[in-house]
C-alpha cells in the first residue's frame, strides 16, 4: 500500500523524501506523465494529417460527403449526426467516470461500482459505433473509377446528383473469377473483385449520355483557371468539380480500375492518404477506448471485491479516470479535424 | 484521503451540459455552414473552421479542468503538463503546416502533372 498510495501527512523538508513535490501521489503523477506523452503522440498523428491535407488542399475529400450514414436510416443523407451521437456517448461516459471518482471520495462502494458499470457500457457502445462507422467507410456507397494518373473519378447525373456504379453500369456477358489461394498457386490470391468490371462501367458510361464525371478537385476561382470542360451550372465554390460530357469522355478513356469502398491502398472518396489517416487515427483512438474499457473492467471487479475498501482509498478510480477523460479529450480533437474542419 | 471531500455532483452535471451545448453548436454550424462564415477567410482558413477550432479548445479546457480535476492541482503540476503540451503542439503544427503549404505550391507550379 505504501508504494502505491502516498499519504499527504509527511512533514519532512523537500529533500527528506516521502513528500509530494507536485502535490500529486506517485501513481497520479505517472499517469500525467503518460498522458502528456500520449497527447504528443496523437498530436503528431493529427499534425501529419494536417500536413497531408494542406499538401493536397485542392483535392482533399469533403467529410460531409463521406460520413453520411445513420443506423436504420438507409439512403438518407445524414452527415455528422452519427459522430455527434458518438461524441455525446463518450462525454456522457466521462461524466459517469467523474461521478465514480466523486463517490470514491466519499467511500461509497456500491455507488462507485454503479458508475463504473455505466462508464464501461458507454465505452462499449462507443467502440461498437466506431466499428459500424468503419464498416460503412470500408464498404463505400457510390463506387468510383481510378485513372492511369491515380486520381479518382466519381459520377453525377445532369442535375448534379451522385450516381452509384450500379445505376448506369451494364452487365456484360463476361466472367472473371476471383483468384484465390485454393484455385491457383497456393501463396497467391487477390482481394475481392468489384461488383462491376471496368468494361461494364465504361459500357454503361457510353450508353448513358446523362452521366458526367466529377473530379477530386474542389471548385474555386483559383482552380477554375486551369480547368477545362466544366459543366455549366453544376459547379459551385467548395464543391467538387463536375465536367461536361466531352471532357468526361476524355477522362474516362484513362480509366484503369473500379474502386469500391476503402482500403489502405485506395478508396472511392478521393485522396489515398485520406483513408490511411482515417484508419490509423480513429483506429489508434479506438484501441485506446478498448484498452480503457478493459482497464475499467479490472478496476470495476476490484471495486466489487472490496479491494479499495480494504485500502481505505479509492485513488485507483482517479487514476483510471484520468486515462478515460484523456481518451474523451482526444476524441474531441479527432471529431473536429476529421468531421468538422 | 486525509481531508474530507464534499460532493461535486452539481458542478459535474453543469460541465456536462456545457460540453453538450458546445457540441450541438458545432454540429449545427457544420450542417448549415453559414455562408458568411464559410466563405470568408482569416489567415488562410475560413471563419467557420476557426470557430470549430476555438470551440474544440474550449471543450478541451472543460474536460481537463473539470473532469481531470486540473483546477485542483498545484500550479507547478498544471504548468508542467499544460505549457509543455501547448508549446510542443504549436511548434509541431506550425512547422508541418508551413512545410505542407510549401509542398503544395511546388506541386502546383511544377511542370509535371501529378493528379490527372
Amino acid at each position: 500500500m505504501g508504494a502505491t498510495v502516498t499519504t499527504a501527512n509527511s512533514l519532512g523538508k523537500t529533500w527528506d523524501g516521502g513528500n509530494e513535490p507536485l502535490g500529486a501521489s506517485y501513481g497520479k503523477l505517472m499517469m500525467w506523465f503518460f498522458i502528456v506523452s500520449d497527447a504528443l503522440t496523437f498530436s503528431g498523428f493529427l499534425a501529419a494529417y494536417g500536413f497531408s491535407r494542406f499538401k493536397f488542399i485542392e483535392t482533399w475529400p469533403l467529410a460531409d460527403e463521406v460520413f453520411t450514414h445513420f443506423p436504420f436510416m438507409h439512403g438518407v443523407t445524414a452527415p455528422m449526426y452519427y459522430v455527434a451521437l458518438m461524441t455525446f456517448i463518450l462525454i456522457f461516459s466521462s461524466v459517469t467516470m467523474v461521478l465514480a471518482v466523486d463517490a470514491g471520495h466519499q467511500m461509497k462502494q456500491s455507488k462507485v461500482a454503479f458508475y463504473m458499470f455505466l462508464t464501461i457500457i458507454g465505452g462499449l457502445i462507443f467502440v461498437g459505433s466506431q466499428a459500424w462507422e468503419w464498416k460503412n467507410f470500408i464498404s463505400g456507397e457510390y463506387g468510383a473509377i481510378e485513372t492511369k494518373g491515380g486520381s479518382i473519378l466519381q459520377f453525377v447525373d445532369t442535375k448534379g446528383k451522385r450516381l452509384k456504379l450500379e445505376d448506369f453500369a451494364i452487365a456484360l456477358p463476361e466472367e472473371r473469377v476471383q483468384h484465390k489461394a485454393s484455385n491457383g498457386i497456393w501463396f497467391e490470391s487477390e482481394s475481392d473483385l468489384p461488383s462491376f468490371s471496368l468494361a461494364e462501367v465504361q459500357a454503361g458510361f457510353k450508353a448513358n449520355p446523362g452521366v458526367l464525371v466529377r473530379t477530386e478537385i474542389i471548385y474555386s476561382a483559383e482552380t477554375a483557371k486551369n480547368a477545362k470542360g466544366l459543366q455549366p451550372e453544376l459547379n459551385k465554390p467548395k464543391h467538387k468539380m463536375v465536367l461536361n460530357r466531352a471532357e468526361s469522355e476524355a477522362r474516362m478513356a484513362d480509366a484503369r480500375l473500379v474502386v469500391e469502398g476503402a482500403n489502405l491502398t485506395r478508396n472511392e472518396y478521393g485522396s489515398k492518404l485520406f483513408a490511411d489517416f482515417f484508419f490509423f487515427i480513429t483506429g489508434f483512438h479506438g484501441f485506446h477506448v478498448f484498452s480503457g474499457v478493459i482497464i475499467n473492467i479490472i478496476i470495476f471487479i476490484n471495486v466489487l471485491l472490496g479491494t479499495y475498501e480494504k485500502r481505505r482509498s479509492y485513488e485507483m478510480i482517479e487514476k483510471v479516470g484520468l486515462y478515460w477523460h484523456f481518451v474523451d479529450l482526444v476524441w474531441v480533437f479527432v471529431f473536429t479535424f476529421f468531421y468538422l474542419v | 484521503m486525509a481531508h474530507a471531500h464534499e460532493s461535486n455532483t452539481g458542478r459535474i452535471w453543469k460541465v456536462f451540459w456545457f460540453l453538450s451545448a458546445v457540441t450541438i453548436v458545432e454540429v449545427v454550424l457544420g450542417i448549415f455552414k453559414p455562408h458568411s462564415l464559410y466563405m470568408n477567410n482569416f489567415i488562410g482558413m475560413n471563419l467557420l473552421n476557426w470557430i470549430f477550432i476555438i470551440l474544440t479548445l474550449v471543450k478541451a479546457y472543460g474536460i481537463v479542468w473539470a473532469f481531470m480535476h486540473m483546477e485542483g492541482e498545484k500550479s507547478s503540476l498544471r504548468r508542467s503538463v499544460v505549457w509543455t503540451v501547448i508549446f510542443l503542439v504549436l511548434y509541431l503544427v506550425f512547422i508541418l503546416l508551413t512545410e505542407a503549404h510549401y509542398v503544395f505550391e511546388v506541386f502546383k507550379n511544377a511542370t509535371i502533372k501529378w493528379n490527372f
